[in-house]
């Protein structure tokens, strides 16, 4: 079934226009690419899927599960079960990454397990990510490296355990060996009831994350779609080129 | 002065049927301050000291430098009234409504559970006052300072007005010629008081002043954490409290002070707090101001021997109508000392916090270190908040830090924890807390919990 349809979405921020006329679906089970240059409006659509106030959906539907979010806060959608991974996750001074993943684990199902229980999920969740544990006692984000945010977006993702997530720019600031852990994580944490939108400037991460369906976007809007074979289309020639 | 906010998220708004056996009249006078020396039936010399403070108190205009105290009129208010007959050593003593208020506030729950001593005082005098049995034996005294200058006669006479003279400002002469009641603490040498020992204060009566007077001597290598809270019904016309602290640390030892204000916002709040710490002594201000109508408050610690510490942590909130300023003051006098300030202000709904702060390095005190941080967080746009910070250095030969930080919530912060499922308020109140945890997290488990408490409290009602 879909889970997210897109359908004739536009976004405007003070007044331009930065998504026009967008329609994209996701089945359960699907990882979604969208590719394209700087600017070509993909971060916009990371954020307006997961409700950023500053985007004003000015046409169209975002439905989720068969209901239209737009008018839903960003809460109210988390709460549903839509993550967004950050490419710039924010720091949140004197909160530790445990208490934090707790609080929003708290908030987004419906029971929780006891603070060890939780502590226990949380170690072994980073021991794939290649996270030492004393790096949950760290406040959320703050002083992290590029690498470790990225992580610990990928953390979130798999103790929030979304049914759809959208993971915007991942791969930018990862080196090899990270982003193969990043990519590592979130196949395992990938099922048939799920799925994922990535958004990408580059085809680096699709090589450890197969996309079943890839999209280009430039100035707005989706060029064009395929499988696989078009990231690698993009690789070999450039997005100029591409459509 | 009909200025305050109804404040249903005030839960110890709560008032007892005004129930006294001596109260003074009306307004203030020499007669006055005769009349509460002579009913407390004192030594000569604390008569004299109280009259020259009146005189002080009637020349010093008000401080015009802080915050608006236009809504104080002294002639309006009641400057001793004493609620019971003596004080006790049983909760079970005390008059009903009385022992029903300091229930309602937890506190014999909270002496049973982790303190070492209680004192606590309604209105001017102190109601009931009991310390652990172990400690009575090392000799460790804890008592309203009546009663210390009965008992301890030289030990007062020879500390009480030593550390903040009466002329130090308007309000410290004001406190010391009506003072009653407060907290006489005197640690012997190489005893630590392992449990903190606490004092809570309690306003009753309408129009009321409440003039505690503390002094706390840590003998030579010794340790106590003393703690005061507070509380008041919501009145709506002024009440005052004016308390005067001083704190004698001497050679070695280390004192902790920990405050946990929540004065209803009809009380205006001025008192002056100082220590004197001699060599290799610590002194530590914790203090956290959440209530009040205006706070003004500025611990202070004098590094009189060489390598003193003071370390001062500063907490400030203010919301609808409130004025917090607060902050910090440290002088080395001596070389080789150290200090260190955090001050953290919070203002949400129209509130203001001030930072104010001093340091100052006298010219003999050479290799002296010291870092001041302010933050201040600032929740919205009609609220407001300032820093004065002060330094006077007259030693080349120092290592001094100052940062100060003012911060908003962002945008871009609320909709990431929002993303992650917490309502704006939520939100907020995770990096409120996150912003004041490097304080919290100096304080024992429990008055973390209730400053916690208190501030969500706070958000909660000027958030609906």
């Amino acid at each position: 079934m879909s889970m997210v349809f897109v359908r004739g979405l536009d976004v405007c921020v003070e007044q331009k226009v930065i998504i026009h006329n967008l329609s994209l679906e996701i089945r359960a089970g699907e990882i979604h690419a969208i590719m394209g240059p700087n600017g070509s409006g993909k971060s916009t659509l990371a954020q307006v899927i997961a409700g950023n106030p500053g985007f004003e959906v000015t046409h169209g539907e975002i439905l989720f599960e068969g209901k239209s979010i737009v008018t839903f806060s960003p809460e109210e959608r988390a709460r549903k079960g839509v993550f967004l991974a950050f490419q710039y996750p924010v720091e949140i001074p004197g909160v530790s990454l445990s208490s934090f993943l707790r609080t929003a684990y708290q908030r987004t199902h419906a029971e929780v397990g006891s603070v060890a229980e939780f502590q226990k999920e949380i170690t072994s969740a980073m021991q794939p990510l290649g996270i030492a544990e004393e790096f949950s006692d760290r406040n959320v984000n703050e002083g992290f490296s590029g690498g470790e945010k990225k992580k610990a977006e990928i953390l979130q993702l798999k103790m929030l355990d979304p049914k759809f997530a959208v993971i915007d720019e991942i791969d930018s600031g990862l080196d090899i060996d990270a982003l193969q852990a990043v990519a590592q994580s979130i196949n395992e944490w990938m099922s048939p009831e799920k799925s994922v939108l990535i958004i990408t400037h580059y085809n680096r991460i699709l090589k450890y994350l197969t996309p079943t369906h890839v999209h280009i976007m430039k100035q707005g809007r989706i060029m064009e779609s395929g499988g696989k074979e078009l990231a690698e289309q993009v690789e070999a020639m450039g997005y100029r080129e591409s459509q | 002065m009909s200025f305050i906010q109804i404040q249903p998220d005030y839960q110890y708004g709560f008032k007892d049927t005004e129930a006294h056996i001596f109260k003074t009249p009306k307004g203030l006078s020499r007669a006055i301050v005769e009349m509460i020396s002579r009913y407390k039936n004192e030594p000569q010399w604390m008569l004299e000291y109280r009259l020259h403070a009146y005189d002080v108190f009637c020349k010093k205009k008000m401080p015009h430098w802080g915050a608006d105290l236009s809504g104080i009129n002294f002639d309006e208010m009641y400057y001793y009234l004493k609620p019971t007959e003596r004080s006790t050593q049983e909760w079970s003593d005390l008059p009903k409504d009385i022992k029903k208020t300091f229930d309602r506030l937890g506190i014999p729950q909270m002496e049973q559970d982790f303190l070492a001593g209680v004192g606590a005082q309604y209105d001017s005098e102190v109601v009931y006052h009991n310390m652990r049995k172990e400690l009575v034996d090392l000799g460790v005294v804890f008592s309203d300072v009546e009663t210390a200058m009965r008992e301890h006669p030289d030990l007062v006479k020879q500390y009480f007005g030593t550390v903040i003279p009466s002329g130090d400002n308007k309000f410290a002469a004001l406190n010391s010629a009506v003072w009653s009641g407060g907290s006489f603490v005197y640690v012997p040498p190489g005893v630590q008081v392992n449990t903190p020992l606490q004092a809570y204060f309690r306003i009753n009566a309408q129009n009321m002043g409440q003039f505690e007077r503390t002094l706390i001597i840590a003998d030579e290598g010794s340790f106590v954490h003393y703690v005061e809270g507070c509380t008041a019904p919501i009145y709506q016309s002024a009440s005052l409290h004016s308390a005067v602290v001083e704190i004698i640390v001497l050679r070695g030892a280390r004192v902790r002070y920990t405050t946990v204000q929540n004065w209803s916002k009809n009380v205006y709040n001025l008192v002056t707090k100082r220590a004197v710490a001699y060599e290799d002594a610590t002194m530590e201000w914790v203090d956290g101001n959440f209530g009040s109508r205006v706070t003004m408050k500025y611990p202070s610690v004098y590094l009189m021997g060489k390598g003193a510490r003071a370390d001062i942590l500063s907490l400030a909130m203010a919301g609808e109508g409130q004025h917090q300023d607060a902050g910090g003051k440290v002088v080395h006098v001596a070389p080789l000392t150290t200090s260190h300030i955090v001050s953290k202000s919070i203002s949400h709904h129209g509130g203001r916090t001030s930072y104010r702060g001093l340091l100052k390095i006298h010219p003999e005190a050479y290799g002296v270190k010291s870092n001041v941080q302010c933050d201040a967080l600032i929740l919205d746009e009609a609220s407001r908040s300032d820093t004065y910070p002060v330094m006077e250095i007259d030693n080349d030969d120092v290592s001094i830090g100052h940062e100060a930080t003012v911060s908003k919530i962002g945008t871009e912060q609320l909709f990431y924890l929002q993303s992650r499922g917490l309502s704006p308020q939520e939100a907020s109140l995770m990096m409120v807390n996150g912003f004041i945890e490097p304080i919290v997290k100096e304080l024992p488990l429990e008055y973390a919990v209730e400053m916690n408490r208190l501030i969500e409290l706070e958000m909660e009602g000027s958030v609906g």
